[in-house]
């Protein structure tokens, strides 16, 4: 039996009728100062079948009201007026014995991170029916033959075989799909999706929201989908609300809201987003000497202990990759995780140990040893999360001063003033160098990291996701600076980013990598405007387009097992030949993809 | 993530943050009381450190209970309790502070050193550890006092090289940790040397445990030199400690409780006073706490 079929669903019921309504929803925390406001006086209310989308940016409260509705918020937080009306019922005033009956069955949520949220050491299978018998008395045969259903409605592949396994041998769209299993197996009123899709993968992205789409229509479930991502809202919304500083800014059907925004910070937010094929063609720069050469890098490591301890498998990271990167010129690398790419970025700052030849500014290097001092003088990093790669424990002025120290440049009045002029030129202000890392936002610590990297004045400077994590009207700002320092101080970006959208509008040139090896590479037109890879145009359907009248042809996709980079030692991956379509618009053959 | 500013806070010194805090200053109050008493215990001891008082016991030889001219009362052989516990301070205090900051000091050494490069070294250095470990600490401690002629330093010693196991474990795992954080590969990549990482990045982060563990250990060292004491190859007698004070006399704990108590209670509030003032500094010394108290 589908859950098409099953009794509870009436999709065909009155279009009309409220399951959850929303009503002057205030939300405030405890602090020593008294309560403060995190949300105030938000209302909605959501119809059978619809999908609602909050957006917004972090700090707007889309979470808070969630967990809200829900019933999860944490210890010192807690809903100070308003109604959350289910049927009928307020759950602000239901006892949390009979709220605990309620969520899972009648409202069911999906986390962002699907891997914190199953429980490592059960199987899938026996979530999927402790979840099931929490809330309905039926045998344990009963109970799997409903999360064999469950799982075969979220279009898993084996389903039989994936309820004996654990999580941690499922890949992220995989395990997304069995949470979003084990919420509809109870075929609940309300599914509320947190960020469902952040941590996937652009094409498992796809799959998922096709997905989500499907059973909304199949099973009647009314959604809302809390995400930060407007090509997500457009894709899924039938109604958007925007949320900003917890309260609503602006609420309407999702085509007005996308057409004719009326709220300036509507306008604003939607302006920030990166849309492909937005940026006009450009006439190609004359050719200039290149910074950085990678030939033939090949990157391994040995996993697994077999008899006597030797490495029974190799992970494949890196498999003869050659690509260059030239002077004043961004050179994006594209690819889904696990590809390599953020191995090459951690190569070049020799972090690891490789094989093949790395040239950086005309020095030849051979192994990890190679890339010395003066080598990183030339070549710096960015990382994905400003808050990780700065040390919590120093002042932000000593961290971006600490790599002139280090290479023994000017005395201590020139580092300060060096650094001074820095923090203005990236955006920050002077009075602000005394101050340690926890005391800046998101945005503001990535342009800490952007400072700390160039104080060396490098001619390159490897970007590894480093706009990923930020919100999307920070990472415009942050994009137009790293555009205007390419261009005042001529450095060369390796901009290595998972996000189609954001190198379409900064790359000069483009390579899409796929398990080690590069698939397609060159010029952003070439790449994007004329995709020759089948892999490259996968990636390229995938992306969430931000207007919601864009009519995508549906397709219907088995999640099964992506092929995996780790091989046995005596098995390496077959090297793909790259051949020239012309203008030097190199594409991979026929490959593993 | 959002771009905006978040508001300043108010700053102060460490030292003023310090004092800010009544538990911490009522900690280095005790300390500095036992300190000066340590130091002053010729002058303002109302005995002799080894004198045997005719008046310190009863007729039938028992020793006196508190008060009148004894304040603490008087042990066994009839010397006043106060006064032993005033001298005893001195090898207390250097027994907690010299073999308890020796034994962090080779426990640091050990840990970080072995974590952060890890390899045949970190595995020789922990391999050794766990073998330390395995070793009875009481029977290693009895073959190194019976090498050398036993003295207050040489006791110090002794309990460092026994006591810095548990410290080199905890700060293995540590900083193995620590070493795979972003920022340590960030200050790879800007070319800092393994000695500056170390010292700069890792060390600081290491201080809240360094501190725990200082300050719990300075009660078990005590302990630890008492019951070497007790064996005989600790401070040697008629020299005071606090600890073989207590070992002295805890056979009569029931006819003359006061012998156990009075250096039992100084050994609490000693370690008592070292917790309050390690708590307090490993919040001052954390920039993510600062203006919250």
């Amino acid at each position: 039996m589908t859950l098409a079929e099953a009794p509870k669903v009436r999709a065909d019921a009155a279009p009309a009728e409220t399951v959850l309504s929303v009503d002057g929803l205030t939300v405030s925390v405890a602090t020593e100062t008294g309560l403060r406001p995190l949300v105030q006086d938000i209302s909605f209310a959501l119809k059978r079948g619809e999908t609602l989308a909050i957006a917004g940016e972090s700090g707007s409260g889309k979470s808070i009201t969630s967990l809200a509705v829900m019933g999860l918020l944490p210890a010192n937080v807690r809903a100070t007026t308003g109604a959350v009306r289910l049927a009928g019922t307020d759950l602000l005033r239901l006892p949390e014995a009979r709220m605990r009956a309620i969520r899972g069955d009648r409202v069911a949520m999906i986390f962002q991170e699907p891997m914190t949220s199953l429980n490592p050491v059960m199987t899938v299978g026996a979530q999927l029916v402790e979840a099931i018998q929490a809330h309905e008395p039926l045998t344990r045969r009963e109970a799997q033959a409903r999360a064999l259903g469950a799982l075969k409605s979220v279009r898993l592949s084996e389903p039989e075989r994936r309820l004996r396994q654990f999580p941690h041998e499922l890949s992220g769209g995989m395990r997304q799909r069995v949470m979003i299993a084990m919420a509809i197996a109870l075929r609940p009123d309300v599914l509320i999706a947190d960020e469902p899709t952040t941590a996937l993968d652009v094409t498992v992205q796809r799959e998922v929201l096709d997905l989500l789409r499907d059973l909304r229509r199949e099973m009647g479930t009314a959604i809302i989908l809390i995400t930060h991502d407007m090509g997500v809202v457009a894709e899924m919304a039938d109604r958007v609300i925007v949320m900003k500083d917890g309260r609503v800014v602006e609420e309407g059907p999702a085509i007005r809201i996308f057409d004719a925004p009326r709220e300036a910070y509507t306008q604003t937010l939607l302006a920030a987003v990166p849309r492909m094929g937005e940026r006009p063609a450009e006439e190609p720069p004359p050719p200039r000497p290149s910074v950085c050469v990678l030939r033939d890098l090949t990157v391994h490591f040995d996993v697994g202990r077999g008899l006597l301890g030797r490495a029974t498998h190799r992970v494949h990271a890196v498999e003869g990759v050659s690509l260059e990167v030239r002077q004043g010129e961004t050179f994006a690398l594209v690819g889904e995780s696990g590809c390599g790419k953020s191995t090459i970025a951690k190569t070049i700052a020799g972090l690891v140990p490789f094989a093949g030849e790395i040239e950086i500014a005309g020095r030849k290097l051979h192994s990890q040893a190679d890339i010395t001092r003066a080598v990183r003088r030339d070549a710096q990093i960015v990382f994905q999360d400003p808050a990780a790669a700065l040390d919590p424990r120093m002042r932000v002025g000593d961290l971006v001063a600490e790599p002139l120290v280090i290479h023994g440049i000017g005395t201590p009045p020139e580092r300060h003033a060096t650094v001074e002029a820095l923090f203005e030129r990236v955006g920050l202000s002077r009075a602000q160098i005394g101050r340690y890392p926890h005391e800046f936002s998101g945005g503001q610590r990535q342009r800490i990291c952007i400072a700390r990297a160039l104080v060396l004045r490098p001619k390159l400077i490897v970007a590894d996701e480093s706009v990923s994590a930020l919100d999307v009207s920070v990472q415009a700002r942050v994009l137009q600076l790293l555009k205007e320092l390419r261009d005042e101080l001529g450095v060369s970006f390796l901009f290595i980013s998972h996000d189609m959208a954001v190198v379409d509008a900064f790359a000069d040139r483009v390579a899409v990598m796929f398990l080690g090896q590069i698939m397609e590479m060159g010029t952003r037109a070439q790449v994007f405007g004329n995709p020759h890879h089948s892999y490259t145009r996968r990636l390229i359907e995938a992306v969430p387009i931000p207007d919601p009248g864009h009519v995508r042809p549906s397709r219907e996709r088995l999640a099964s097992e992506v092929p995996s980079p780790v091989r046995r030692r005596d098995d390496p991956p077959r090297r793909l030949l790259l051949r020239d379509v012309g203008g030097g618009h190199l594409v991979a053959e026929a490959g593993p993809g | 993530m959002s771009d905006a500013a978040l508001p300043e806070p108010r700053r102060r010194s460490a030292l003023g943050r310090l004092a800010r805090r009544p538990l911490a200053l009522l900690g280095l109050a005790i300390i500095s009381v036992t300190v000066v008493s340590a130091i002053a215990a010729p002058w303002i001891a109302p005995f002799g450190r080894d004198e045997q008082l005719f008046e310190g016991l009863t007729l039938e030889g028992a020793p006196m209970p508190p008060g009148g001219p004894f304040l603490l009362g008087t042990d066994l052989l009839g010397r006043d309790l106060l006064t032993r516990i005033l001298y005893g301070a001195r090898t207390s205090l250097v027994i907690g502070v010299v073999a308890n900051g020796l034994a962090l000091l080779i426990g640091t050494l050990v840990g970080v050193t072995a974590g952060y490069f890890r390899g045949w070294l970190g595995s020789l250095l922990m391999r050794f550890t766990d073998l330390m470990m395995a070793f009875p600490a009481l029977l290693l401690a009895i073959c190194l006092a019976a090498i050398f002629t036993p003295s207050l330093w040489i006791v110090a010693l002794v309990i460092a090289l026994v006591n810095w196991v548990q410290v080199a474990r905890v700060l293995y795992t540590e900083t193995t940790s620590l070493a795979e954080r972003d920022f340590i590969a960030a200050e790879r990549a800007i070319g800092a040397g393994h000695g500056r990482i170390l010292w700069l990045h890792i060390l600081p982060h290491l201080v809240p445990t360094i501190i725990v563990w200082g300050t719990l250990g300075i009660s078990t060292t005590v302990l630890l030199e008492a019951t070497l004491s007790f064996l005989g190859i600790g401070v040697q007698p008629p020299e005071p400690s606090w600890g073989n004070i207590i070992f002295e006399n805890q056979t009569y704990f029931q006819a003359a409780p006061w012998l156990v108590f009075f250096p039992g209670m100084a050994i609490l509030l000693m370690a008592l006073a070292f917790n309050l003032v390690g708590d307090a500094l490993r919040d001052v010394l954390d920039p993510t706490q600062r203006g919250r108290g």
